[in-house]
């Protein structure tokens, strides 16, 4: 049952060391900002890697999180922490209804990821349109450091408050890659027929995944507030989060735990590097992610992971797969 | 047990199943068997809620489960294997089993303990921790079997587990069957492997283009004209007839 927790708790150690090791505010700013799209991720990815709900509209539950918290804070004067709770519970909430309205209507594969793209859409224009939500100026929070405002001046503070909650979502990942809802969530992924003749209720799984997984990726929004004190409708329910969030998942390894952290670090790391190495190129890191992500579509399905595990036990016998092991592509033989 | 009560299905214009009934006791094995395209699976289907009948009624234990869903069903007992294998293919055989197991179980352990209990049991005992995509056609088939029992069934329903599998390998898992059945499950089976229906069943049904033409002891259903025609064509029995006291 201890199975996979070690290499959590080693990748978190790493991190969290890290500002004891690094002063540099440049490096710690991508470390908070990796963090966060990491966590955006891992939202992702129990919904899309564990249960197969393909999902690009990821930034429905980020916006939601990140405006109710900003909306909380700025028009009710809303303590910050008791704002990111309610953040996270309309995440929860946002998920259950897409995921009512879309998987009772059976909805699957591309036409769920169309539908979700099309309720974050909906929800950015709204929120680009509304008084309420600020409108197209966006929401300011106030600038008031503090633990009890959830604002940091210190880069390192805010790293930690990235990494607790990245960690829970690790901790909380791994709890259902053992339990029997993650056993239920592959099955739920792999064979749908199948899960329900051994009892598996599809529908409710489903629903399950997705208001945790929109209470994760909320978190991540409200988090984004409290980074950069602002958010408007195209950072908070733009479609670049939707792909950041399914980007590192599927670069790191879908459906693994560890999959979102290891994807999104790459994959910032070399944009990073490319950016060092190409100048002042517009766009060219968006190049290199497009390149990045045909590479592990065509090359490595199973992400970064996936093809660290095929190297290491080549030529081996296959060692017993982590739980939630990578998609195998189906084989289906008529008898 | 169990009880099919006119079950009529229809998939637009074509009657797949044509009010057929039939009736399955506490602790038998019950054979279903017809032609290709008489019907069979669906019926299994609307058995175990995955089709909705057109009309008729499913019994189960005296009741009505016509309406339930299919994970349902599984809880209230009824198990299903497809006939055309159905694995968690990117998972291991135990990952795979487990899913069945987790039913009645629901701690991992539990779950695991069980899955590897009933693999021993199918003969996947040396093949826990292979990938379910790696198996052969005979290993798929035990698997669909090791997964439908994990879920503790009360009516096991088994859809030509038989078929694909040489000689040998039948009558390597003919008496895994009966011992099922002798734990006090019963079995409802298609099957087109005559010789394994004669070992198995003490009751056969049969279906013939959506319909139920025969029902009896196999012995008895095998020589029914209406049986022979069926399989073989309309005459075949009254030729078949002749060419015996023809012999005699
Ligand atoms: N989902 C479906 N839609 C339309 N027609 C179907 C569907 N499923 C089955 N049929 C048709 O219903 C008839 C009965 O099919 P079924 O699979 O139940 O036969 P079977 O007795 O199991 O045959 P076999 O011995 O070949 O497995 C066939 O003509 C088949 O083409
Ligand atoms: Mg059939």
């Amino acid at each position: 049952m201890t199975r996979g927790y070690l290499s959590i708790i080693v990748v978190l150690a790493i991190l969290a060391a890290l500002p004891f090791l690094v002063a540099s505010n440049v490096v710690l700013n991508f470390v908070v900002f990796v963090l966060i799209i990491t966590l955006t991720a891992q939202g992702w990815n129990l919904l899309g890697g564990v249960g197969g709900q393909n999902s690009f509209g990821h930034a429905a539950f980020f916006g939601t999180g990140a405006y109710v918290s900003a909306m909380l804070q700025v028009h009710y004067g809303v303590n910050a922490w008791v704002a990111l709770a309610a953040a996270i519970a309309g995440g929860a909430v946002v998920g259950w209804i897409i995921g009512f309205l879309s998987f009772r209507a059976g909805l699957k594969g591309s036409y769920f990821a169309l539908v979700t793209l099309a309720f974050a859409e909906v929800l950015r224009i709204l929120a680009n349109a509304m008084e309420f939500t600020g409108g197209a100026a966006g929401l300011l929070l106030k600038l008031d450091t503090g633990f009890w405002n959830l604002q940091f001046s210190s880069r390192a503070a805010f790293v930690w408050l990235a990494l607790f909650f990245v960690a829970l979502a690790l901790f909380i990942s791994q709890w259902i890659a053992n339990s029997r809802f993650g056993a239920h969530l592959v099955a739920v992924r792999e064979n749908e027929e199948a899960a329900k003749a051994l009892g598996v209720d599809v529908l409710a799984v489903k629903l399950r995944a997705i208001t945790i997984s929109g209470a994760i990726t909320a978190t991540a929004g409200c988090l984004y507030l409290q980074y950069f004190l602002y958010i408007d409708a195209n950072i908070a329910y733009g479609v670049w989060i939707s792909i950041e969030a399914l980007l590192a998942a599927m670069v790191g390894g879908r459906g693994l735990v560890l999959g979102p952290i290891i994807g999104a670090f790459s994959l910032h790391g070399l944009g990073e590097v490319t950016k060092l190495a190409a100048g002042r190129v517009p766009g060219i890191d968006l190049a290199v992610y497009g390149a990045v992500l045909i590479l592990v579509v065509g090359f490595a399905p199973g992400g970064i992971l996936g093809l660290i595990n095929k190297l290491r036990f080549r030529g081996r016998p296959r060692p017993e797969p982590e739980k939630a092991a990578t998609p195998a592509p189906k084989t289906e033989e008529a008898a | 047990m169990l009880e099919v009560e006119t079950v009529t299905k229809r998939f637009g214009g074509l009657v797949a199943v044509d009010a057929a009934s039939l009736e399955v006791r506490k602790g038998q094995i019950v054979g279903l068997i017809g032609p290709n395209g008489a019907g069979k699976t669906t019926l299994f289907a609307v058995i175990a809620g995955f089709l909705k009948p057109t009309s008729g009624r499913v019994v189960l234990e005296g009741e009505d489960i016509t309406g339930e869903a299919p994970h349902i069903r599984a809880r209230l007992g009824i198990a299903r294997t497809f006939q055309i294998v159905q694995p968690f293919a990117g998972l291991n055989v135990r990952e795979n089993i487990a899913v069945g197991a987790y039913l009645r179980h629901r701690s991992a352990a539990d779950a695991h303990a069980k899955a590897d209990a009933v693999a021993h049991r199918v003969g996947l005992g040396e093949d826990l921790a292979k990938p379910a995509s790696s198996l052969t056609v005979a290993g798929r088939k035990r698997l669909e079997l090791a997964r439908a029992l994990a879920t503790e069934p009360k009516l096991l329903l088994l859809d030509e587990v038989l078929a694909g599998l040489n000689p040998s390998e039948v009558r390597d898992i003919v008496p895994v069957i009966q011992a099922i059945r002798e734990d006090g499950v019963t079995i409802l089976m298609i099957e087109h492997v005559m010789q394994a229906v004669m070992n198995l069943c003490e009751q056969v049904y049969v279906l013939s283009q959506g319909r139920m033409i025969s029902e009896g002891a196999p012995e008895k259903v095998c020589t029914d004209p209406q049986v022979v025609e069926a399989y073989l064509g309309k005459g075949a029995a009254e030729r078949l007839a002749r060419m015996e006291t023809g012999h005699a």
